[in-house]
């Protein structure tokens, strides 16, 4: 079918509308100028101010060491929550691990932050940021685990039993392989979610700890500096590779089918 | 002492009784079937078997030993499902040595084991392919290898040659009775379809609503069947309504509303007055012009009202005098000649005194 002009038109303009902001913030990286206004020509300059400011790259390590610790551990347990939900099939634990994910970020953040300081009496800081960064992060693991299992033959785990596999067999040696894809891409996606939230962060940081997303808003809260772009543009270069990589490893998650 | 006893097994699912006070013994190396429509509590009993459902009451037993406390995976029973359940991350090769595996058996009995039944389902070529990359029949051959590989007490088969089409089921009917025969492992095979469950079984247990309606061998179910369930179930035959006017010891004669009378084989116990059907199976029916058919204790006048050219046969529909249809079959044996009577045509229907049975009400 001949698809009219206006299709396109309208598609690029959503497009532009979409990715125009990111590329605007991509080439000032590059612009050899204090300013966002006009370019000048083209630098790494930025780029390399940013590989040596202590600030900067402080928080960069804060930020990779909670996406990591707290993907970890949000994998292990959304995928227990997965395959509970799904063998299961009980609605309020469903309704359970999902509401943190529907839940404003905002709300989330202000009750973590009550809950740490007055119910568990914790000084805010990495412990607190990684706690919060897991509870987000279990419900996209266990939505993805499950819509893994979703699609798979109940009589393949019971074939497992009926051969001679113990229950922690049958995990280890059939369950397990099969729901790795769902795993993989849960894990990237928590990793993802942690290293750009700006929000729950800012709420559970308290004073002693910076993640790049809430140390480039302190330094905008100045001016946008070139060397924010530069830092933009990286964390978007990570972002992009790990949903890359997640829709390589559960292409039925992130499309729609396989 | 039978190798599998169901002692008075029930299960139900809420207020639905699913496996109604069922007894069965299945002897070693016998192909049993159970057969049934859907619904009829065959498939609830081989879960019972496998150990993925507990019976509410009664027992069962392999080998004069109570299976209630044993989980499924310490069953040395193994089942074949009807989506044959083939590990899709494991090869061939692996799919079979999984329960060898399981079972902690040496890495090079494990290799043996593995090539030998590879060889027996004619599988060696495909030993590293993956299941997406077999077709209907070599799944099932996967399936079967895999359940047999470590020689189980007993083999469970659900349905597992529903999802062939009907050219490649027949063929694997006689691949199943081979390994069956060639393997000597007890066969418990679970089906709908009375053709597959008479071709293949050694003795079938017919049910219906959670009940053993029968067990017999396939000849004795399909020439004696003792209840009008089992008789309308397998296969086709014709049925009138009768009454028992002289139960003697030689035969009974029955009273039929509209047509007259007829002679039928004898049956204990049946008292004047009782009611119930007369059967008889289509091919024990004769048909023949007028005139013909007098020799024959049992003959009635007809007019042909229906009929089917099936190729090999003739099935005639053919209206008595009371309205009752009965079915004949003829074979073509006169090749290009699909009718030997025409829609509309008076026949003559008999068949012998000791064919057909008395089913009671």
């Amino acid at each position: 079918m001949r698809r009219g002009p206006w299709l396109w038109a309208t598609s690029l303009a959503v497009y532009a509308f979409l990715y125009l902001p990111l590329l605007i913030v991509v080439i000032y990286s590059f612009n050899d100028s204090r300013l966002n206004a006009e370019w000048v020509g083209f630098t790494w300059h930025w780029y390399d101010t940013l590989l040596h400011d202590e600030a900067m790259l402080g928080a960069a390590g804060n930020s990779l060491f909670i996406a990591l610790v707290s993907s970890l551990v949000a994998t292990a347990l959304g995928t227990m929550a997965g395959i509970a939900m799904h063998h299961y099939k009980l609605r309020l634990l469903t309704f359970m691990v999902l509401t943190p994910v529907a839940m404003p970020e905002i709300l989330l953040g202000v009750s973590l932050l009550l809950f740490f300081i007055q119910a568990l009496n914790l000084t805010l800081g990495m412990l607190s940021i990684i706690l919060a960064h897991i509870t987000f992060s279990i419900g996209f693991v266990a939505v993805i685990v499950r819509a893994r299992l979703a699609g798979m033959d109940e009589s393949i785990f019971e074939a497992a039993r009926d051969l001679g596999a113990s229950p922690w067999e049958t995990f280890r040696y059939v369950t397990f392989p099969l729901i790795l894809p769902g795993v993989v891409a849960g894990g990237l996606m928590a990793f993802t979610l942690s290293i750009d939230d700006f929000v729950i962060t800012f709420f559970t940081a308290g004073v002693g700890v910076s993640t790049l997303p809430l140390h480039i808003y302190s330094m905008i809260k100045i001016a946008v500096t070139p060397e924010v772009n530069a830092m933009s543009t990286l964390l978007m270069l990570l972002t992009l590779t790990m949903i890359v990589l997640a829709s390589r490893f559960a292409p039925d998650v992130l499309k729609g089918k396989e | 002492m039978a190798q599998l006893e169901i002692r008075n097994v029930t299960r139900r699912f809420g207020d639905f009784v699913a496996v109604n006070d069922v007894s069965l013994s299945i002897e070693a190396g016998e192909f049993f079937t159970l057969l049934g429509p859907s619904g009829c509590g065959k498939t609830t009993i081989l879960r019972m078997i496998a150990g993925f459902d507990l019976p509410d009451a009664g027992q069962i037993l392999l080998d004069g030993k109570d299976l209630a406390d044993t989980p499924a995976e310490k069953r040395p029973i193994h089942t074949v499902f009807q989506s044959y359940a083939l590990f899709p991350h494991m090869t061939v090769a692996q799919n079979i040595a999984f329960p060898l595996r399981m079972a902690r058996r040496p890495a090079t009995e494990i290799e043996n084991m593995t090539r030998e039944i590879l060889e027996q389902v004619y599988l060696t070529d495909k030993a590293s392919a993956y299941p997406h990359e077999l077709s209907g029949g070599q799944k099932q051959r996967v399936a079967l290898a895999r359940g047999l590989v470590n020689r189980p007490r007993l083999l469970l088969l659900d349905e597992p040659l529903g999802a062939l089409d009907a050219k490649l089921r027949e063929e694997m009917q006689i691949d199943l009775i081979n390994l069956q025969r060639d393997v000597g492992v007890t066969f418990v095979f679970v089906t709908h379809a009375q053709v597959e469950a008479l071709a293949l079984s050694h003795r079938i247990a017919v049910m219906d609503q959670g009940k053993v309606e029968q067990v017999d061998e396939p000849a004795k179910l399909y020439g004696l069947p003792k209840t009008r369930f089992v008789a309308d179930f397998i296969g086709h035959i014709n049925q009138l309504e009768a009454q028992v006017v002289e139960s003697a010891h030689g035969h009974l004669r029955l009273a039929v509303d509209g047509l007259g009378e007829i002679i039928a084989p004898p049956l204990k116990d049946a008292a004047v007055g009782t009611k119930g059907v007369f059967a008889i199976r289509p091919e024990q029916v004769r048909i023949g012009v007028h005139g013909e058919m007098e020799e024959l204790k049992n003959h009635f006048s007809g007019v042909v009202h229906n009929l089917l050219y099936r190729g090999e046969v003739s099935v005639y529909k053919v209206e008595l005098a009371n309205g009752a249809i009965i079915e004949a079959l003829l074979p073509n044996s006169a090749p290009g000649r699909a009718e030997l009577f025409k829609v509309g045509d008076a026949v003559k229907l008999g068949w012998r005194h000791d064919a057909g049975m008395f089913l009671r009400d």
